[in-house]
């Protein structure tokens, strides 16, 4: 079977169903259909990549030149498809549990909401399919005009500055992107994503290669959220639970930590990261936002604030496995993209859930809960533990990998920062479990579960985070994925 | 040092008139002034041009039956004072164009003094 | 055999219908939009065919009553020359159709002169495009100049005092370079730019072509609007009519700046030009400033058409800095940016001319969220438009930043390239502030308004135009590879 237009296919189908989204704008439920029938077909094509992609094949489709010699180029490569498998299979989940959630929260301007949502997940697959810097610049830069206005989405004041923030911090990252492409392209004349990077052979003074390097980190260091420039990402969760549940745990922040990937791994690649000291910045920089994130979300009492800066913590543990520049930590750093993906959204949609059925956003408010909300708080427990990685939910198996890269780098700190980051996780997410279970009840009486189109989401969630630690190939074979990567880069 | 000057006595005229016409347009409030400035510094590069064409012993280049055609350094370079026809009337046109908005100014603002003029403006 | 005619034709088009427009015009004043449309329409067509022409045959030299230079004026139809020749004609058609019903609201009873003086302005920046002697090209510069004093006075009260400041300090400048050609003249002897071309090297480094060289970049970059030369430009732009400016903002200062690449790539040539003084560094320092200057300013403004002139005076600093870089991606970009920007000022002062048109005002700080129901597509293009100012792929606006991202890097200039990020995100802060006031409820009035407001889309002569340049850089994003491959082909050097 001939695969060479899957790829563009997986990107234009949601960008496609935009228009039957905004042609039945006045039809809720002919609406939801589309976005539906986008999500699985997208997800369906998306998995016909997948045998290809175990293989270690990638597919490739060159589309127009956007420049002289540098076209729009397609490369469904591993990588690229175990981040779009991934993206696109969450949709799924999100698009029924968004259903639930803009219907019962009586959510205003829906159809502008799914018409954003389903342009966000075509930029998202777009980026984990580019094929060169550009094409990349391309939809990254998609991605972040599309969720512009879901971020701004209740036009409160305070989603207006959150808009504002959100703008500020990803356009200078986007021109930063785009100065850091400019010069990749002078410096070795190509701007093709290669294994190993575009430098072997190029001797750069090494502060030139320093400030590159700090350039493209800027870059996608934004919607990676690393210390000090992830200050948009609590801001953004003025956004409705689930843009924040899919695209700042999934779609948006998970582009940030794959851009690190391809342009550690494939634009500078592994050997001229450690011939120049690159990884030693970017190993300080993850290990001390992985610390410093997780304190600070201690002080947080707004739930989905107290989640956003896990995730900060937890997006710097994959930025982390690509810094050691050990197979195994870059195997690592790419099971923590499956995994934290299905913890965090499972966490997300919980505090939702919460929030359209009790009308409750902070921690202090949710004594007693889980008597009126048993599967939403069992999920929540699920997810907690997992992000805190205890055995046997995925959390733990990538953490474990994790911790093998860095002994396998003789290293030892980042185990250290591994550890007392999961002694943080279980201080932070343990005393929301404990008043959920253990505290008496205030006023919620007459309150029970929410929406079936919301639960069922969560426990579908929870319950394939369950599964993937016990059985990491179990679902498409990311396990295996994700060790040919790590394999193809050294 | 004097033979500089001398000799180049054409040139320093065109700047000094050049540079009387910027002082009309820049420091002048009148409008009426500037745009007296304004002419003067086109009269002074068409007196460049002039000038750089004229030479002594030599006529207007119109063919004349003692001076025979080879002997070209005997007429007047034309080019310079066609063109200068025409920078004329492109400078008149300009003046032309001047004063109709100055009047269109002064009908609506009733004083041409720049001053008062941003003053009723604000 | 009309290609080699091609040259003659635009302009003479211009020219006819610069007085057929009175002629029928007063005998029926309504006939003048149609003629210029008719007129304009012609010339884009001439010059769309005559760069297709070029793209087959190569360039074309007119010679004018067959007297070949120096002896003849001709008229020089090369790559960069059809290039300009192709966006100021394309762009104009467009502004003069959409002008029809704008006219008629801001200067009822002037439509004839108004769309004489426009044709008569177009004959000038047409002529200044084509023309291969410098004299003549000042003639040229002086009758679109005089055309456009009179169309910035049609407009508001305070427009004849914008128009006089700007026919003071313009026709300074024109001075200025007739002065600089007189130099250069008497150094030479001759007025064709090829001939002078050919001989300035011998005269390298002598203080008259020095003296010429800043006599003229001063002159043009007055009409440019250079930094620090553009003072008249904003308020021309704003109190002259919505339809004048929209005509004279995406060409006016374009046209200058061809005249600064042609002064500067081809009349001496790079090395000539920096022989004694890095000329090319101290433009492209003048043009930096002059971006982060416009785009500041232009976050000041509250009312849109000045906020656009403003940003006029930056967006002019992109091309003229990718000129002072002398390598091929900076000409690329500068050029491709010509026409991206001559398509994204166009739309953006037509509909500032819209909203003026149906609201009555253009203030930024008056729009709300009706304006989205009342004008969805309206809205949509300057959205489009707006994205593609603020430089964002896959729109044309990106792509011209790219190119002269690359041209700078390639020079190791990181000043150039910091400055083209920093005004991205100035150009940003002032366009999404905008959108944001078009999109979203205003969180002190509530939504009552917005619900309440029908739709009230403007007619089609007004919304055609709009919309199809604004979607045009779309396609022009996408197709930009092969429009810079060309451009790349057409550098000097």
């Amino acid at each position: 079977m001939d695969l060479s237009l899957v790829p563009l296919l997986a990107v234009l189908v949601s960008l496609i169903a935009v228009v039957p989204i905004l042609l039945s704008s006045d039809k809720p439920n002919l609406r939801e259909t589309w976005t539906i029938l986008a999500a699985f077909i997208k997800f369906g094509l998306v998995l016909l990549l997948v045998p290809g992609a175990i293989e270690g094949k990638s597919v490739e489709l060159h589309l127009v030149d956007l420049a002289p010699g540098m076209p729009l180029a397609l490369n469904a490569d591993p990588l690229g498809v175990f981040f779009a498998v991934i993206a696109s299979g969450l949709w799924i989940f999100t698009s029924f549990y968004s259903i639930g959630y803009v219907r019962g929260a009586g959510e205003h301007k829906q159809t502008r909401y799914f018409a954003s949502f389903a342009v966000c997940l075509s930029a998202t697959i777009g980026i984990a399919f580019s094929a060169n810097l550009l094409t990349f610049v391309l939809f990254y830069e998609i991605l972040t005009v599309a969720t512009y206005p879901l971020v701004i989405h209740n036009e409160g004041k305070e989603a207006i500055n959150a808009g504002r923030k959100y703008l500020a911090f990803t356009l200078t990252a986007g021109l930063l992107l785009v100065a850091g492409s400019a010069m990749v392209y002078i410096y070795t004349g190509s701007i093709d994503f290669t294994p190993g990077g575009l430098f072997s052979g190029i001797e750069l003074p090494h502060t030139a290669m320093l400030v590159l390097f700090i350039i493209f980190l800027g870059a996608v260091g934004v919607k990676a959220g690393i210390m000090p420039i992830h200050s948009w990402l609590p801001a953004a969760m003025a956004a409705p639970t689930p843009v924040s549940a899919l695209l700042h745990a999934v779609a948006v922040v998970k582009s940030g930590v794959f851009a690190v990937i391809r342009v550690a791994g494939y634009v500078f690649g592994t050997e001229t990261m450690g011939n120049y000291g690159l990884d030693d910045i970017l190993i300080v920089i993850a290990g001390a936002t992985i610390i410093l994130a997780s304190l600070i979300a201690f002080a947080q009492d707004n739930l989905k604030q107290r989640l956003a800066y896990s995730t900060v913590g937890h997006l710097s543990y994959i930025v982390l496995g690509v810094a050691l520049l050990t197979p195994f930590g870059m195997q690592g750093g790419i099971m923590h993209i499956a995994a934290h993906a299905t913890l965090k959204i499972t966490l997300f949609f919980c505090a939702g859930a919460i929030y359209v059925n009790l009308k409750r956003k902070n921690i202090s408010q949710l004594n007693g809960i889980a008597k009126s909300m048993p599967w939403t708080m069992a999920a929540f427990t699920i997810g907690s533990m997992g992000l805190a990685g205890i055995p046997p939910i995925n959390g733990f198996f990538s953490k474990w990998t994790l911790a093998l890269g860095s002994l396998d780098g003789d290293m030892v700190i980042p185990v250290i920062v591994l550890v007392v980051s999961g002694l943080l996780n279980v201080g932070y997410f343990f005393p929301i479990i404990y008043r959920a279970y253990f505290k008496p009840p205030e006023g919620l009486e007459g309150y029970g579960e929410a929406s079936p189109l919301m639960v069922v989401p969560i426990m579908v969630t929870a319950i394939l985070s369950v599964l993937f630690g016990f059985f990491p190939n179990l679902f498409f074979g990311l396990y295996d994925l994700a060790v040919n990567i790590s394999l193809s880069l050294f | 040092m004097a033979d500089f000057f001398l000799g180049h006595y054409a040139y320093w005229f065109t700047i000094i008139l050049l540079c009387i016409g910027l002082y009309g347009i820049l420091f002048k409030k009148n409008l009426i002034k500037k745009t007296i400035g304004l002419a003067i510094l086109q009269i002074s590069v068409v007196m460049y041009f002039v000038s750089v064409a004229s030479k002594w012993d030599a006529t207007v280049p119109v063919l004349d039956p003692n001076i025979p055609v080879d002997q070209v350094a005997n007429y007047l370079n034309p080019l310079p004072h066609t063109l200068m026809l025409t920078a004329i009337v492109v400078g008149v046109a300009t003046l032309g164009v001047a004063f109709t908005l100055l009047i269109a100014v002064y009908n609506r603002y009733e004083t041409l003094d720049e001053e008062e003029l941003i003053d009723k403006i604000q | 055999m009309i290609e080699s005619h091609l040259p003659a034709y635009i302009a003479l088009t211009f020219l006819l219908f610069s007085v057929l427009i009175p002629a029928f015009g007063i005998w029926r004043d309504e006939l003048s939009q149609p003629l210029a449309v008719i007129g304009s329409g012609l010339a884009a067509g001439f010059s769309i065919y005559g760069f297709y022409s070029y793209l087959q045959l190569g360039s074309i030299r007119y010679f004018f009553g067959g007297w070949e230079p120096p002896i003849g004026i001709e008229f020089v139809y090369d790559g960069l020359s059809g290039f300009f020749a192709l966006v100021i004609n394309t762009v104009a058609f467009f502004v003069i159709i959409h002008s029809n019903k704008i006219s008629k609201r801001e200067f009822p009873g002037k439509e004839m002169p108004y769309y004489a003086l426009a044709m008569l302005m177009m004959l000038g920046f047409n002529g200044m495009v084509l023309t291969g002697d410098l004299f003549n090209l000042y003639v040229f510069l002086e009758i679109a100049s005089l055309a456009g004093y009179a169309i910035i006075a049609i407009g508001d009260r305070q427009a004849p005092y914008a128009a006089f400041r700007y026919l003071i300090i313009g026709t300074a400048g024109g001075t200025l370079y007739l002065l600089g050609v007189g130099f250069l003249y008497t150094v030479t002897g001759t007025l064709n730019i090829i001939d002078m071309s050919a001989m300035l090297p011998q005269f390298a480094g002598s203080t008259a072509v020095v003296a010429a060289l800043i006599l003229m970049i001063v002159g043009i970059g007055v009409k440019a609007a250079l930094f620090p030369m553009h003072g008249w430009l904003p308020d021309s732009y704003t109190y002259a009519s919505s339809s004048s400016t929209a005509l004279i903002a995406p060409i006016g200062t374009k046209v200058a700046a061809y005249i600064l690449f042609r002064i500067i790539l081809w009349l001496f040539g790079v090395e000539l030009t920096d022989a004694v003084v890095p000329f090319t560094y101290i433009v492209g320092v003048l043009a930096c400033i002059g971006i982060l200057y416009g785009s500041i300013m232009a976050i000041a403004q509250s009312e849109m058409k000045r906020m656009l002139a403003y940003s006029s005076v930056s967006q002019i600093g992109y091309i003229i800095m990718g000129l002072s870089l002398a390598n091929p991606w900076g000409f690329a970009g500068a050029l491709l940016h010509v026409l991206n920007h001559a398509i994204m000022k166009a739309a953006l002062f037509m509909i500032s001319g819209q909203i003026r048109f149906k609201e009555g005002h253009s203030s930024v700080n008056m729009f709300d969220d009706t304006y989205r129901k009342k004008y969805p597509w309206t809205m949509a293009a300057f959205t489009v438009t707006a994205i593609s100012m603020v430089g964002l792929p896959p729109l044309a606006g990106f792509f011209s930043k790219w190119y002269l991202a690359l041209g700078t890097i390639d020079n190791s200039n990181w000043l150039f390239l910091a400055v083209i990020l920093i005004s991205s995100l100035l150009n940003a802060v002032y366009f999404f502030r905008i959108l944001e006031k078009v999109y979203m409820m205003n969180p002190d009035k509530g939504q009552k308004e917005a619900a309440d407001a029908e739709r009230d889309e403007f007619s089609g002569s007004m919304l055609w135009p709009t919309s199809i340049l604004a979607f045009s850089l779309i396609v022009i994003g996408f197709a930009n590879a092969i429009i810079v491959g060309v451009l790349l082909n057409i550098f000097p050097m």
